[in-house]
């Protein structure tokens, strides 16, 4: 049966969006699709209205750095189905400097979840209403998830061990 | 020396704030009864920054029961003697740590409660400030991860004994400016 929905589930977003979507990955019981970045508003909102999807829940949205690839960044959204219990990956790739159109508009929690990707990754999301730093202070110089960031951070007063800066 | 001339003679010791204090401070009968009073009544901030907060809240609740040692938690920095801090200070904290420790009149001491507190503990990141003396100046170090209850109540009586063996006075008599904690 998950296996059945998996399958439905690609079904539908390769009639819908064709070349938009750009990759399906099936493992276990996890479907993980790659989308283009510009189409990531319009398939999210799909996905919700649509009733085989009915993903009324976003779960979470985080970045990845590949410092080696191109493009660098990835950002994931985690979209959960709660009455169809079912799970769903989008992905899209985002090079250093670009922006992200914000899906604050579809889901309105992912105002913190992108604020907080902002944040560590420095991934701007066009479009959403308040994008400053969330964990962070707000004068905090860099972004500490980003592979070129020193783990122990920049040496000062409150830190003595960290790198120095150039 | 702190005893201004009295213009009445020599007979009325009590006639300024300042002579009244310098006799409180260096007769042994009456810095007695001061440290008494102030050791049993430390009052510590509400104040918590991480997982050690929880050992201070239990500390204070009636299984370990701080209130019968005269520990009692204030939620205002002004009526407060000591700080505890107690988990991790962050980068972000710690500015505002600096603040209610500027807030608290003095004498005012203060506990770092645990690893974190006292030296940045595992969190040797970007992020963490490594160790509360990098904020404030600390009266006593509590180690633990988190220290039990009975640790933290030790850190407690260990402080009360470093505030009745205080002699604050003793700068003024050798001339010396008091110790001020304000500047960092």
């Amino acid at each position: 049966m998950v296996k059945s929905s998996k399958e439905l589930f690609i079904q539908r977003l390769r009639e819908r969006f064709g070349t938009a979507l750009l990759d399906a990955v099936g493992f276990r019981d996890e479907l993980t699709c790659t989308v283009r970045k510009d189409s990531i508003v319009e398939v999210c909102r799909f996905v919700k209205e649509d009733p085989a999807f009915d993903m009324k829940f976003l779960s979470d949205i985080l970045g990845v750095d590949y410092p080696d690839e191109v493009p660098r960044f990835e950002v994931i959204y985690h979209l959960l189905s709660i009455t169809k219990r079912t799970r769903l990956r989008l992905k899209i790739r985002v090079e250093d400097g670009e922006s992200v159109p914000t899906v604050t508009g579809v889901w309105k929690s992912a105002n913190w979840h992108e604020r907080e990707v902002y944040d560590m990754f420095g991934i701007v999301f066009t479009g959403h209403p308040n994008l400053k730093r969330i964990y962070l202070p707000d004068d905090w110089e860099g972004f500490p998830l980003r592979k070129d960031y020193p783990l122990r951070g920049y040496k000062d007063d409150y830190n003595p061990y960290g790198e120095e800066k150039e | 020396m702190l005893i201004k001339e009295n213009p009445y003679g020599g007979v009325a010791q009590f006639t300024t704030l300042d002579n009244i204090l310098h006799f409180l401070r260096t007769n042994p009968v009456s810095k007695k009864v001061m440290d008494w009073g102030r050791t049993s009544s430390l009052w510590p901030m509400t104040f918590g920054l991480a997982c050690c907060a929880i050992e201070m809240i239990c500390t204070a609740c009636s299984r370990y029961d701080l209130d019968r040692m005269g520990i009692i938690f204030r939620p205002s920095p002004r009526q407060s003697d000591v700080m505890v801090v107690a988990g991790t200070m962050t980068k972000k904290i710690a500015p505002t740590v600096k603040r209610l420790y500027d807030q608290m009149a003095e004498p005012r001491w203060v506990i770092a409660q645990g690893g974190c507190a006292s030296a940045g503990g595992p969190y040797n990141t970007y992020a963490v400030v490594q160790g509360t003396e990098r904020v404030i100046p600390v009266d006593v170090f509590i180690p633990g991860c988190p220290p039990r209850p009975d640790a933290l109540v030790f850190g407690f009586l260990q402080l009360q004994e470093k505030i009745r063996k205080e002699q604050p006075e003793i700068f003024t008599q050798r001339g010396l400016a008091p110790v001020s904690h304000g500047e960092k």
